[in-house]
């Protein structure tokens, strides 16, 4: 089918008008947007306390000056992420499962695991933490490791594998029966009709829910330095108390956000690709 | 072809996803009252040509006219032409988490802004006349495929369409039900209803159309009365798609 085709008279004026309708969208929403950050941005410089908090929040020297440490607090948050995040979905899934498990062989399995999630996310993780970092430690038991900052990322584990156990959870009971059905018609069992059909269906939809857990666990990374773990916040904390200027929390704060922006726009890009790949122009 | 009563006037109508062309050079005019059967098979532009007239797709190429304006005007709101244009899908895409009857009185009440009351006794009206009274307020995935196929079309109608757009919409149905959803088609063609029909029952259409088109690879390359276009094709390529769909004769 590739006959010659030129657009019509008719139709170059239309796509015309689209151009310029695109043009005024484009426009509206740069002016709306440069007016509303501008008014918001004048106000605050309006307040009465601007000056007082510019010098402590947003002084030059001081982000200059705490930066280094800071950084290198830092990659204490980012390892912590990285490891945890690993152990939360295995976690997370497991315990997931476990709650699907339908064996009689299993209940006591899922009667733990229903304990497990009610428990863990109900008890804040800042307790879980000072708990598991100060107080494992203090048990001393043989063999066991007594660093706060291991015990610290355990505590985060055990807090956002219940989480993220709740989100797996209602991503599976979300795949449509029949999907199970015709797994069944297939003779796959129970299990591989989880582990073939239902799972990555599931872990599929569920993908947003799971990055909004995963950026909350970047941010209570920090939580560690409640137990005397020497990350970016303890660093900023140290250095605030010290030199009277807290401009080093926004610095933390900025390093933050640097981690978890890409981490979105990661996750978005991959869902596009999954869904335009599965809907393939059908609607 | 112009003569005042015409609801729809499509003129070279051209659509492409891609590379693919779906739709070259499309004529059609439908008047008022008028029933246009769009018959050819799978994949000759038939949902592709529907979705265009209440401006789901945007064309490439080509002005469609209702009721004398032209909608496809990049400045025409295609909302304003779709409140005024019903269309019952073949999956039927009824609203799972609503009732049957708050299907029917969402657009009345949201779009046409009738009084949730005034909306509900239509909605009854409509749902009792296509024997839908008992399933009133269950919600769709209750109901067999023709109830809710049917529940479907009261829903297209609640909003007093001026023109109704049917794709495929018996062929997701078992055959028994197909005859339960076609009688209330004929009845509405009978009252007079303006109707666009991509179907695949030929005797529905041999009954029921006043114009019947034979699209093939997205054109139209016949149309005319049923009688004309069914029983003696002029195109080779009609004659065949007939012997195929039709073993009979």
């Amino acid at each position: 089918m590739t006959e010659a085709w030129s657009p019509s008279a008719r139709e170059l004026e239309r796509r015309g008008v689209r151009r310029r309708q695109r043009t005024q969208r484009v426009v509206t929403a740069t002016a709306v947007t440069v007016v509303v950050l501008g008014v918001a941005g004048w106000g605050v410089t309006l307040t009465p306390g601007w000056d007082r908090f510019q010098e402590t929040f947003l002084s030059w020297e001081d982000a200059k000056e705490s930066f280094p440490g800071i950084r290198h607090g830092f990659w204490l948050n980012v390892k912590l992420f990285l490891i945890c995040e690993v152990f939360i979905l295995v976690l997370g899934l497991a315990v997931a499962l476990a709650r699907q498990a339908r064996s009689a062989w299993l209940a006591p399995l899922r009667v733990v695991a229903v304990i497990y999630t009610d428990v863990f996310r109900g008890v804040p993780t800042i307790l879980l933490v000072l708990v598991m970092a100060l107080g494992v430690p203090a048990l001393n038991l043989q063999g066991l490791t007594t660093d706060p900052y291991i015990w610290a990322g355990v505590a985060l584990v055990l807090s956002y594998g219940a989480y993220v156990a709740e989100v797996f959870r209602s991503g599976i009971d979300s795949i449509h029966p029949s999907q199970v059905n015709s797994a069944a018609a297939l003779g796959l069992s129970r299990g591989q009709a989880m582990r073939f059909v239902v799972v990555p269906q599931a872990v599929r939809r569920v993908i947003p829910p799971l990055l909004n857990d995963f950026v909350s666990l970047q941010k209570d990374t920090a939580l560690v330095s409640v137990a005397g773990v020497f990350d970016a916040m303890f660093q900023a904390r140290d250095y605030g108390s010290y030199h009277f200027n807290y401009t080093s929390y926004v610095v933390v704060g900025l390093f933050f956000i640097v981690l978890t922006v890409p981490l979105a726009r990661f996750c978005d890009w991959l869902q596009r690709r999954w869904m335009e790949r599965e809907r393939a122009g059908a609607l | 072809m112009t003569d005042g009563e015409a609801l729809l006037e499509l003129e070279n109508v051209r659509k492409g996803y891609g590379d693919r062309v779906v739709l070259h050079d499309v004529d059609l005019t439908v008047a008022r009252h008028d029933v246009v059967c769009l018959i050819g098979s799978s994949g000759s532009g038939k949902s592709t040509l529907l979705r265009c007239l209440n401006l789901l797709e945007q064309l490439d190429d080509g002005v469609i006219r209702f009721d004398g304006r032209e909608i496809t005007d990049p400045r025409v709101d295609p909302r304003e032409v779709r409140k005024r244009i019903g269309m019952v899908f073949q999956a039927y895409n009824l609203f799972p988490h609503l009732s049957v009857l708050d299907n029917c009185t969402l657009a009345p009440r949201r779009v046409h802004g009738v009084a949730k009351a005034a909306a509900e006794t239509r909605a009854r009206e409509l749902l009792a006349q296509f024997g839908l009274s008992e399933h009133v307020d269950k919600h769709p995935d209750r109901l067999s495929g023709g109830q809710q196929q049917r529940a479907a079309l009261v829903r297209a109608l609640c909003t007093g369409p001026e023109i109704l757009l049917l794709d495929e919409i018996t062929a997701a149905l078992d055959p028994e039900l197909v005859g339960e959803v076609l009688t209330i088609v004929r009845g509405l063609a009978e009252a007079g209803t303006t109707m666009v029909v991509a179907t695949h029952e030929m005797s529905f259409a041999r009954d029921v159309a006043t114009t019947v088109c034979f699209l093939h690879e997205g054109r139209i390359l016949e149309q005319g009365p049923p009688a004309e276009v069914l029983v003696s094709p002029r195109e080779e390529r009609t004659r065949q798609f007939l012997r195929r769909v039709l073993p009979s004769s």
